[in-house]
């Protein structure tokens, strides 16, 4: 999974043609570290179709604020750098393996 | 993977620490926790009262050195999700979102609460976008933003002053008229005196408000049926929780709120079924508890199996007549009716077997075969109590009781 930041999300996933999967965390967040691997695994197995990226709250407050994003964890997909759908607090990961089969 | 002695439901500190006594314990115990170990302690950052730690602790720091210790001591600690239990059969069996079984001798329940949602208007819409339940996970979001707390227990509290760490404003609504709190003295008068908090009394929250996030919300003077509006950029519910005990079904006895009723020594309803922590009807849900639930419980286990595995190896699974007889060191009476039937057994001979039970210590065992006085001498045949006498105990009863058993054993291998 690619590392995104204040820096680089702009090319990375706004730019990026097709469906882009961002897993919003931070440190502090237990809950995001539990599902973690997870999304990982999601990442592998979808790695041809999908772009999968997670996004460090920390020190990326505005980006997140400037994405609608104030909680975690928090999952986004874009869809040619437009938000698509997305889920955040109790979620499970077959809800987002659907939605990404149903995007892809 | 065979059976486990001890099978815990859940990873916070109660089921953390039934994994330390289990596993020390030596009981093949295993932990199965849906997320990451920890609970709801784990979205605690600032424990103040655990005790052993002046200055105070963290609780993701706090479960992680519990999760740590259980699997030190050999506790197998497993992601999995408890979708259903079945305690009919003679194991225990539960079954997880994965489709995987587990089997167990004894049980200890410890999943543990979530936190209440409200259900007003607008609160379900903006989770993640300003709405949340834990302070830890999102407090970061609001630096130098205004944020409001509902609630005004311990946790509301204590979480607002966490959050002023960040937020350049914190506004609680309390339910109650101006002054009175739910919480411990000491951080109500810690809040009282913080600058950043803002006290809206007597109030209720009706509805969150925004365009793809939070942006106000609208509150309701209960005094005065007033409602007004607050711009935030987010709301944090503290109004207490809900047990997570959906999963259990009619296999053990829950109050008319979802806990599960325990005895002091964390039994449920059935027999080799604990339930510990947040779980349980308790008075006090705090981590330094939720962990001696946790220890009481898996001790009782651990009785519970020992004296299982006692009275099915030399009681139960015998061929031939079992003489049990139902004593106390403390008591004169059943002291002299063990020494008359060692001496019956004597004469006796081969297939006729006496096992002592000290009553003090096989509680299971006393409930279970119903004896409430002693000496009693219980008669087994395969398995099945099949005589018992209580009271004073000679010698010829007992013969003559072996010989009517003697006689009733050859007519069953005869026919």
């Amino acid at each position: 999974m690619l590392a995104v930041d204040k820096e680089n999300f702009e090319a990375e996933v706004l730019q990026h043609q097709g469906i882009v999967v961002v897993d919003f965390w931070s440190q502090k967040c237990e809950p995001c570290k539990a599902i973690m691997p997870e999304v990982e695994e999601l990442a592998t197995k979808y790695e041809s179709k999908a772009k999968f990226c997670k996004l460090d709250t920390g020190g990326n407050r505005r980006l997140a604020i400037s994405q609608k994003v104030l909680g975690l964890p928090t999952i986004v997909f874009y869809k040619d750098g437009e938000k698509v759908a997305e889920f955040s607090k109790e979620f499970s990961m077959e809800e987002v393996e659907n939605k990404l089969q149903e995007l892809i | 993977m065979g059976i486990y002695d001890l099978l815990i439901i859940g990873g916070g500190p109660a089921g953390l620490a039934a994994g330390i006594y289990g596993a020390r314990a030596r009981l093949k115990t295993v932990i199965l926790e849906k997320g990451s170990p920890g609970g709801q302690a784990a979205t605690t950052e600032e424990l103040e009262n655990y005790p052993g730690f002046p200055g105070g602790t963290t609780g993701p720091g706090l479960m992680k050195a519990m999760a740590e210790h259980a699997r030190d001591f050999g506790a197998d600690i497993k992601k999995e999700e408890v979708v259903d239990i079945n305690l009919s059969g003679e194991t225990k069996v539960v079954v997880t979102k994965s489709g995987t079984e587990y089997r167990a001798r004894a049980l200890v329940l410890a999943s543990g609460a979530h936190p209440r949602s409200l259900n007003i208007k607008g609160e379900k819409d903006f989770i993640g976008k300003g709405v949340s339940y834990c302070a830890t996970c999102d407090a970061d979001f609001f630096e130098d933003l205004d944020v409001v707390v509902v609630g005004s227990g311990d946790a509301a509290v204590e979480e607002a002053i966490y959050l002023t760490k960040f937020a350049s404003k914190v506004s609680m609504i309390v339910i109650h008229d101006q002054g009175i709190l739910d919480c411990n003295k000491l951080s109500a008068e810690r809040a009282f005196s913080n600058p950043k908090i803002h006290w809206i009394w007597s109030s209720v929250l009706e509805e969150v408000k925004g365009d793809g996030i939070v942006e106000k919300v609208a509150i309701k003077n209960l005094k005065t049926g007033k409602l007004s509006e607050i711009e935030t950029n987010g709301v944090f519910f503290f109004v207490g929780t809900v047990p997570n005990t959906g999963f259990l079904q009619d296999e053990v006895v829950l109050d008319e709120k979802g806990y599960i009723i325990t005895n002091e020594r964390m039994e449920t309803s059935a027999p080799g079924v604990y339930a510990v922590g947040d779980a349980r009807v308790k008075y006090l849900r705090q981590v330094v508890t939720a962990a001696a639930d946790g220890a009481v419980a898996a001790v009782a286990a651990e009785r519970y199996l020992a004296e299982e595995e006692f009275l099915k190896k030399q009681v139960l699974d015998f061929a031939g007549v079992v003489i049990t007889v139902f004593w106390s060191p403390m008591n004169e009476d059943s002291i002299a009716a063990v020494a008359c039937l060692e001496k019956v057994v004597q004469e006796l001979g081969d297939n006729i077997k006496l096992v002592k039970i000290d009553v003090s210590r096989s509680e299971m065992t006393n409930k279970r075969y119903h004896v409430t006085s002693i000496p009693a001498v219980l008669f087994f045949v395969n398995g099945e109590v099949v005589a018992r006498s209580s009271g004073e105990i000679t010698a010829s009863d007992v013969k003559e009781q072996i010989e009517a058993l003697n006689k009733y054993t050859r007519g069953l291998s005869h026919c």
